[in-house]
């Protein structure tokens, strides 16, 4: 069964859904990937986005309309996280990553249990008129349900990667995860710096909430199966390479859509642990990390 | 004297403490204890949307003890939520049995809960009602094991038989057949190869694919390339739904007659208002579906009072898959306590092994191992859906009976492609 259009397609598909893998690991690139928070919540946080934009969808608005609404209210309630975790944690002489993993699973937990209470445990998903059908081009079939949020991904990323490498807060963002205390001298608050950063990861929820509703329907337990590839795109990149993140992501996604389409799609979830644990035998600071 | 005195004190509190077990479990006592009647169900977790089901169970409490209760007794149920996770299952019911001390068990939802609760209940010999576990006592065979579903005697394979004679019938040759790879989905595509091969079809495509997976444009491309008639799919609900909208992009054969089969979710309110038309075609499993052949009073008022329920609880308004059978779950064990008129395991189990009861599904009689003795899982085609109103689904017509002929209320529209576009 190797013809040429199952082959393309496969790879097409991959890149597609590469590129909504590095939407959801976007967020935790930053949390994690940066400011070395292990927020585990960050899928969760993700699917009560994609609730977000359910949401207003209803009401008629484009996904796309809804996320682009979600930008501040999540970006106030990733403030008001992170203000939470300050709090209990790094104002008390700074927290361990088991303690940081536990309230971020406990976060996770409440968070769920909100949505199950508030939306129920049914599948939620969006009626647009581009869900459902497909562009064609030659051999290719490409569904506008993978290619829209696809093409999220590349325009979100760009966007926080020109913020934090070309603004004067991004870059005090990238500098307070290297050296907290030289911010301090040079006049700025690191725990603000840091408050303005989980406000950005947690925006970035609601685009790949958005992203994510459109792939499919999600229920409030859908992040649990994101966990893993997740964290596997950011530390296969290399802690704070949010553009390796997408590279790596549709690197996953072409494998697995090789796999599925070859092998045997069971096997699939198997593929970005496989490809993490080669690579960083290979490079053990990420594909895109620097030498340390 | 004194000491005397104290002995005799001591021995007159030992030997009531002695004594008071059997007085307490006497009959004059025990029947003013209510009957317990434990299980767990799915509150929270990825299978919550069962939870719809525990109205089933309330709704058949309060009947019987508006009646009056089972042999004077009133009924309690003991319900709690095992997370939809198979790990909290063997706990739960320790507790339902050695401390909440229930009389009656319903098993969790399912054959992904139910197993791990299997060698508990063979091991105490203890009385359960199962609830929708597929071939959930194939292996274990313990005779005090009732399923409540109409899966019918050897589920495992036969279960979803009514789609493989429909493709018989339609002259199919080759047929693809895909599944989830959870507990009920692999039974369901084991079984069905198993029949198809009985049938002489030809399985141009056997695969599984891990559980949520969102995207099946690649297996379709596959499926396709195999050039099949008929597509068994043995999947869940946020499968479900990828699988019918990865077919519209993809697009599917114009050979293929019948498409369908074991998919869990265009049984629920949310998947049908959320698909609407496109589910027109498909042929799948269901267990009532609110056609001529099955309506009656009894199952008319069951749905009067579930539905304003649903509605306020914000659960499935429609509740046609599963909250039925919750009800007969408890019209199988009024029965058997009436029947028996015990709470014996063995007396309950011989009543319903012996005798066959009458419930809002039907009458119901069992095998040695407690599967419906008559196999009645419909094989329904959806037709004739417009928007996503989900009211539409209360009336006949949409969801028409093609399997079994005691209840057919239709024939076959097809191929897939044409009866997708009426």
């Amino acid at each position: 069964m190797l013809s040429i259009d199952i082959l393309l397609n496969a790879i097409v598909t991959g890149i597609l859904l590469g590129s909504v893998y590095a939407s959801l690991a976007l967020g935790l690139g930053i949390t994690f990937g940066i400011l070395h928070i292990p927020n585990i919540a960050h899928p969760t946080l993700v699917v009560a986005g994609a609730f977000f934009v359910y949401t207003l969808a209803q009401w008629g608005l484009d996904p796309i309309v809804a996320a682009v609404i979600g930008l501040v209210p999540f970006y106030l309630l990733g403030v008001v996280l992170y203000a939470f975790y300050s709090a209990v944690f790094e104002r008390k002489g700074g927290a361990n990553v088991l303690q940081s993993l536990t309230l971020f699973f406990g976060l996770s937990l409440v968070i769920e249990i909100l949505l199950s209470l508030g939306f129920g445990s049914e599948l939620k998903s969006v009626s647009v008129s581009y869900i459902g059908s497909s562009l064609k081009l030659g051999v290719l079939t490409v569904p506008y349900r993978l290619l829209i949020p696809a093409l999220l991904a590349p325009v979100t990323i760009a966007a926080v990667w020109f913020y934090l490498s070309r603004t004067n807060s991004g870059t005090a963002i990238r500098a307070v995860a290297h050296e907290e205390r030289a911010l301090s001298i040079a006049g700025l608050n690191p725990a603000s710096v840091k408050r303005h950063a989980f406000g950005i990861a947690t925006a970035t929820a609601v685009i790949a909430g958005a992203a994510l509703i459109m792939v499919g329907p999600i229920e409030p337990f859908a992040g649990r199966y994101q966990i893993g590839r997740v964290f596997a795109i950011v530390v296969l990149a290399g802690m704070g390479s949010i553009p390796g993140s997408l590279v790596i992501a549709i690197i996953i996604g072409i494998a697995e859509a090789l796999v599925s389409s070859y092998l045997n799609p069971s096997w699939s979830p198997g593929v970005a642990f496989a490809i993490l644990l080669l690579g960083l035998a290979l490079r053990p600071q990420g594909l895109f990390g620097a030498a340390r | 004297m004194k000491t005397r005195r104290q002995f005799h004190k001591l021995m007159a509190v030992t030997a009531a403490g002695l004594a008071a077990p059997a007085i307490l479990g006497s009959k004059v006592f025990a029947q003013d204890k209510p009957i317990r009647v434990g299980a767990s169900v799915s509150l929270t977790g990825p299978l919550a949307s069962t939870k719809n089901g525990q109205i089933g169970y309330e709704l058949w409490r309060d009947d019987v003890n508006a009646a009056g209760g089972l042999l004077g007794r009133k009924v309690e149920l003991v319900i709690y939520d095992d997370q939809s996770s198979a790990a909290n299952v063997p706990a739960i019911y320790s507790k339902l049995v050695d401390v909440d001390a229930c009389d009656v068990l319903f098993s969790p939802y399912g054959a992904n809960l139910s197993a791990p609760v299997m060698p508990f209940i063979k091991q105490r010999d203890l009385f359960m009602i199962g609830m929708f576990g597929l071939a959930g006592n194939d292996v274990a065979k313990h005779d005090k094991f009732f399923h409540s579903g109409p899966w019918g005697p050897n589920s495992g394979r036969d279960w979803a038989r009514g789609f493989f004679d429909l493709a018989k019938a339609q002259g199919v040759k080759k047929i693809a057949i895909i599944n989830a790879d959870l507990e009920f989905s692999k039974n369901a595509a084991k079984g069905g190869a198993e029949v198809a091969k009985e049938y002489g079809m030809e399985i141009v495509f056997n695969q599984s694919y891990p559980p949520n997976t969102s995207d099946f444009s690649s297996m379709i491309r596959n499926i396709n390339a195999g050039d099949p008639e008929a597509i068994f799919i043995a999947s869940y609900p946020a499968d479900s739904t990828a699988i019918i909208r990865g077919v519209k992009e993809i697009g599917i054969s114009d050979k293929v007659k019948l498409f369908g089969g074991a998919m869990i979710g265009p049984q629920y309110g949310a998947l049908l208002g959320s698909l609407g038309p496109e589910l027109n075609g498909l042929v799948n499993s269901h267990t009532f579906v609110p056609e001529p052949t099955m309506q009656t009073p009894a199952i008319k008022s069951f749905f009067d009072r579930y539905t304003p329920i649903a509605v306020k609880q914000g659960v499935d308004p429609l509740g046609f898959y599963i909250p039925p059978f919750y009800y007969v779950a408890g019209q199988l064990a009024a029965a058997a306590i009436t029947g028996s008129k015990s709470v014996d395991p063995a007396k309950m189990a011989a009543f319903l092994h012996a005798n066959s009861v009458d419930t809002i599904a039907g009458k119901i009689a069992f095998n040695e191992i407690g599967d419906w003795k008559e196999r009645r899982v419909l094989m329904v085609q959806l037709r004739g859906i417009k928007g996503n109103d989900l009211e539409q689904f209360r009336n006949p017509g949409h969801q028409v009976i093609l399997d079994p002929p005691s209840l057919k209320t239709g024939d076959l529209a097809g191929p897939y492609n044409k009866a997708r576009a009426s």
